[in-house]
């Protein structure tokens, strides 16, 4: 199967005076429709990985290949026009506008690129608030949901695009175990019937093992990559 | 650029309570200008209204040495087309006389007019207490100021001494007062015949007065005129030149006006500029976010620039209103014991319109600083930061 994602001896430092080598020649592939999980301690540099994957961060050395064209070298406005197309991101902390409704939080990413709403896109975006189970909450201001509700409208934005890749910083950090398990049951699903390829940080073991690729981080350096 | 209006309109919906604030503050800063701006305004009209609204702006006066014009038709003819500009062109027959009363001799100034142009100038008409306007040969009418010193009153004849050194007796038809002192005390006024008889100079008159529409430009129309006038020995003298010192003052008021609007416009520009740097500080969970999702530096830093601009056309339009309620406010209480007010405010629309978009424009200022922020943030700082 087609790699989505390449990472070349990427190399990342951090700081000008005093120098923090954060990751060291990292080479990685992730194969499209893959549901692929990144584990390691805090402070491995996993984040600072996923960050290079999402385009928000830059490697100081090395060549990452997004769906076929490399993106280290493209500017601040084509990396915005990527990321928007291309990728959906969610993280630990939900990051929902609080002045905005959970449905109008998740047409965002579509508004960024087309501020008018189509009928289409207003229905696919029913849909997933349906699939992640907050018909009911939809209008609801962001600031009036529970944290696990945030989250899964969090996801849901993540696909309003129909993005090809969907990048997951401990997306369910701070949530309950209870929701953590509805979460990823949502994200798995997503990956079937979407064929979106998922790359997700994770501190918990129990997740971790549920997805078809474990890739532990340890000290800026691949640890381990196990496929099941 | 649409949705960056939306969540801009969005934001100051959500931080109501600061929204209220900045545009609290400029419509505050918008008042003050309006009001100080239309008060000085309207003193200074004032000033100017009583200064030289009833006199001559320009003046035509000879300088033979008889001192007087000749074939003053054409001067006043070359006058009018001069410029349309000049209005209320009079001739005037001006010398020096005596007037012996009972216990007195007091010197005046006699001034023949043709009353009705004169009356543009001087409105004589509206002034005049008793009586009536000279219109028959050998009528005068004489100041307040100088019927009490006199005793003189209408129906009496007043007794000139020429300056040839004759004696004339002139009727006393009304009463008037200019205002004046030193006018009411020494002006007889009378026709142009009755003055050319008593000063004996025939068919020539001694000066051309006239005012301008805008009093300021009359320096300006007053070199034109002179420029127009084909007979020698003419020269044209204008308010200006001769009331420096009041212009001086009016411009030294102007000065300071202009200077306190200016301050409180700074004052307001820092204050929205500072309010909304802080809030793009407050909302760079959001913006990181958006960035994340893909949204371009220029939508970010212009969602900013529409909160400037809303905060300035909400603060402009409330300012105007707050500055008219003090302008009345003014105008009601702070009244003279006859229950005009102490300073006629004039309403000028023009430097309304300019007040509010100085707000606006300050707004959109202020709001430069924080878009760039904005524009310049980067996502990983806010998302790496939690």
């Amino acid at each position: 199967m087609a790699n989505i994602i390449e990472l070349k001896d990427i190399d990342k430092v951090y700081g000008e005076k005093i120098k923090t080598q954060v990751l060291f020649g990292i080479n990685l592939e992730f194969e499209e429709k893959g549901f692929n999980s990144i584990i390691g301690e805090s402070g491995s540099g996993k984040s600072t990985l996923l960050n290079i994957i999402g385009t928000l961060d830059k490697p100081t050395d090395g060549k990452v290949f997004i769906d076929g064209s490399r993106t280290d070298t493209l500017n601040k406005s084509e990396l915005a026009v990527l990321r928007n197309k291309t990728m959906g991101f969610i993280f630990q902390f939900h990051y929902l506008l609080p002045e905005f409704t959970a449905k109008e939080n998740v047409l965002m990413p579509y508004r960024i690129q087309n501020y008018n709403i189509t009928e289409e896109i207003d229905n696919w975006a029913d849909e997933l608030l349906d699939l992640v189970g907050l018909t009911k909450v939809k209008n609801n201001l962001a600031t009036d949901m529970s944290g696990g509700q945030q989250q899964r409208t969090a996801i849901a934005r993540a696909l309003i695009n129909k993005p090809k890749i969907i990048l997951a910083d401990e997306p369910t950090g701070n949530l309950d175990s209870d929701t953590s398990e509805t979460v990823y049951s949502i994200l798995r699903d997503i990956n079937e019937k979407y064929k979106t390829t998922f790359v997700i940080i994770t501190h918990d073991k129990r997740i971790a093992e549920k997805t078809d690729r474990i890739i532990e981080i340890k000290d800026g350096k691949i640890n381990m990559d196990v496929r099941r | 650029m649409r949705l960056a209006f939306k969540i801009a309109l969005r934001f100051l919906k959500s931080g109501r309570g600061q929204t209220v604030l900045i545009v609290l503050g400029i419509s505050v800063g918008v008042a003050v200008q309006l009001f100080i701006g239309s008060l000085i305004q309207g003193l200074q009209i004032n000033l100017l209204e009583t200064t030289i609204g009833s006199s001559s702006h320009i003046t035509i006066t000879p300088t033979n040495e008889e001192k007087t014009i000749d074939n003053y038709d054409r001067v006043l003819y070359e006058t009018e087309i001069s410029s349309q500009e000049i209005i209320n062109i009079s001739a005037a027959v001006d010398g020096p006389s005596n007037l012996d009363y009972e216990e007195d001799i007091v010197q005046i100034l006699i001034r023949g007019f043709n009353i009705d142009d004169a009356d543009k100038i001087y409105k004589i008409k509206d002034n005049l207490y008793q009586g009536r306007t000279p219109q028959g040969k050998d009528e005068i009418i004489i100041g307040r100021d100088l019927s009490v010193k006199s005793g003189l009153k209408i129906g009496d004849d007043a007794l000139v001494i020429t300056p040839g050194g004759g004696n004339i007796r002139l009727e006393i038809v009304g009463l008037y007062d200019l205002q004046v002192a030193s006018i009411n005390e020494s002006w007889l006024i009378t026709n142009i015949e009755t003055a050319q008889d008593i000063l004996a100079i025939d068919d020539k008159i001694t000066s051309v007065e006239m005012q301008v529409r805008e009093a300021f430009d009359a320096d300006i129309i007053a070199e034109d005129l002179s420029y127009t006038l084909s007979q020698a020995n003419l020269q044209v003298d204008n308010w200006k030149d001769q009331n420096q010192s009041l212009l001086s003052g009016l411009n030294g008021q102007s000065v300071s006006s202009a200077m306190i609007q200016v301050f409180v416009l700074v004052a307001v520009l820092l204050g929205i500029s500072s309010v909304l740097a802080i809030s793009v500080v407050q909302r760079s969970r959001q913006l990181g976010i958006l960035k994340a999702m893909g949204i371009q530096d220029r939508d970010a830093s212009l969602i900013f620039v529409f909160q400037g601009l809303m905060l300035g056309v909400i603060g402009a339009f409330l300012g105007i209103a707050l500055g008219f309620g003090l302008l009345i406010m003014f105008t009601k209480f702070a009244v003279n014991p006859d229950g005009t007010p102490v300073v006629p405010i004039y309403i000028n629309y023009g430097f309304i319109a300019l007040s509010g978009f100085f707000a606006l424009a300050s707004a959109t200022i202020a709001s430069l600083i924080p878009a760039r922020i904005s524009s310049k943030l980067n996502p990983i700082e806010v998302i790496k930061n939690g």
